[in-house]
């Protein structure tokens, strides 16, 4: 198979990778079309699709690294954005600080950290975080950069990190209580 | 009582662990609540799934 049709299959996991973290279309196809172009420059030999794909994922990150530097006006967080984090705690607690609902027990889902069903419902959560909170959340999860790098890159305060990392966690823990383990538990 | 948390300020502490170490004084408050309460424990095993859940996604390049 030729390295370019090797390097299409990979193309739509890259973009959805790519849009989950720059929150923006073109963008993502920018980092994309990059990735792909500096792969063709200097194409490797891979034993296996999935050695193939952990390099390119390691270029993609590189691209959309520069694309977040290169937009850091557009991506600073502006602080007066309301994301619902009260009315979600209002939802969770009661006025006394006791949970409203008791979190429901979600098992040993080891099954189900496999499956892509999981990784679906995964992804769909961490898509529906506002955008400026997603792009925080995934550059500390996906592109697993260090808190000083993101504070930097974003202009935020540690303490700002802090608060949003800690809005994104708990909305996706609710999201994935009610699209995945909620449903499990109801079937 | 100044080891004494809601249910509330747990979670939260809860979910801060995650990203920053806690102040000892903290870290002994949630091992006290922990030990009594029937909820929390539930979502501190949430919060560990889900952490093993983003670790496997961020790896995860079977297909």
């Amino acid at each position: 198979m030729s390295i370019e049709s090797q390097l299409a299959e990979h193309q739509g996991y890259l973009l959805r990778f790519a849009r989950l973290q720059l929150r923006n279309d073109a963008w993502a196809e920018d980092a994309v079309s990059e990735t792909m172009l500096a792969a063709l420059s200097k194409p490797q030999s891979f034993g296996n699709k999935s050695q193939l794909k952990t390099w390119l994922v390691g270029i993609l990150k590189h691209k959309v690294i520069d694309i977040l530097r290169q937009r850091q006006r557009e991506v600073a967080l502006n602080d007066d954005e309301g994301d619902g984090s009260d009315e979600l705690d209002a939802l969770m607690f009661q006025a006394d600080g006791h949970f409203a609902a008791r979190p429901s027990d979600w098992g040993n889902p080891e099954q189900e950290l496999n499956s892509r069903q999981f990784f679906a419902v995964l992804e769909t959560c961490a898509e529906r975080l506002p955008a400026a909170m997603g792009r925080v959340f995934l550059m500390r999860e996906w592109l697993e950069l260090p808190s000083e790098e993101i504070c930097k890159e974003l202009q935020l305060t540690p303490t700002n990190l802090y608060v949003q990392l800690h809005r994104a966690r708990l909305r996706l823990r609710e999201c994935l209580e009610i699209n995945w383990f909620g449903n499990r538990a109801a079937s | 009582m100044i080891l004494r948390r809601t249910c509330k300020e747990v979670a939260a502490l809860l979910v801060a662990r995650e990203d920053a170490a806690l102040p000892a004084v903290e870290r002994l408050a949630l091992r006290l609540h922990l030990a009594a309460c029937e909820a929390c424990p539930i979502f501190e095993r949430q919060l560990l799934t889900m952490r093993n859940a983003l670790q496997r996604w961020r790896n995860y390049t079977d297909e």
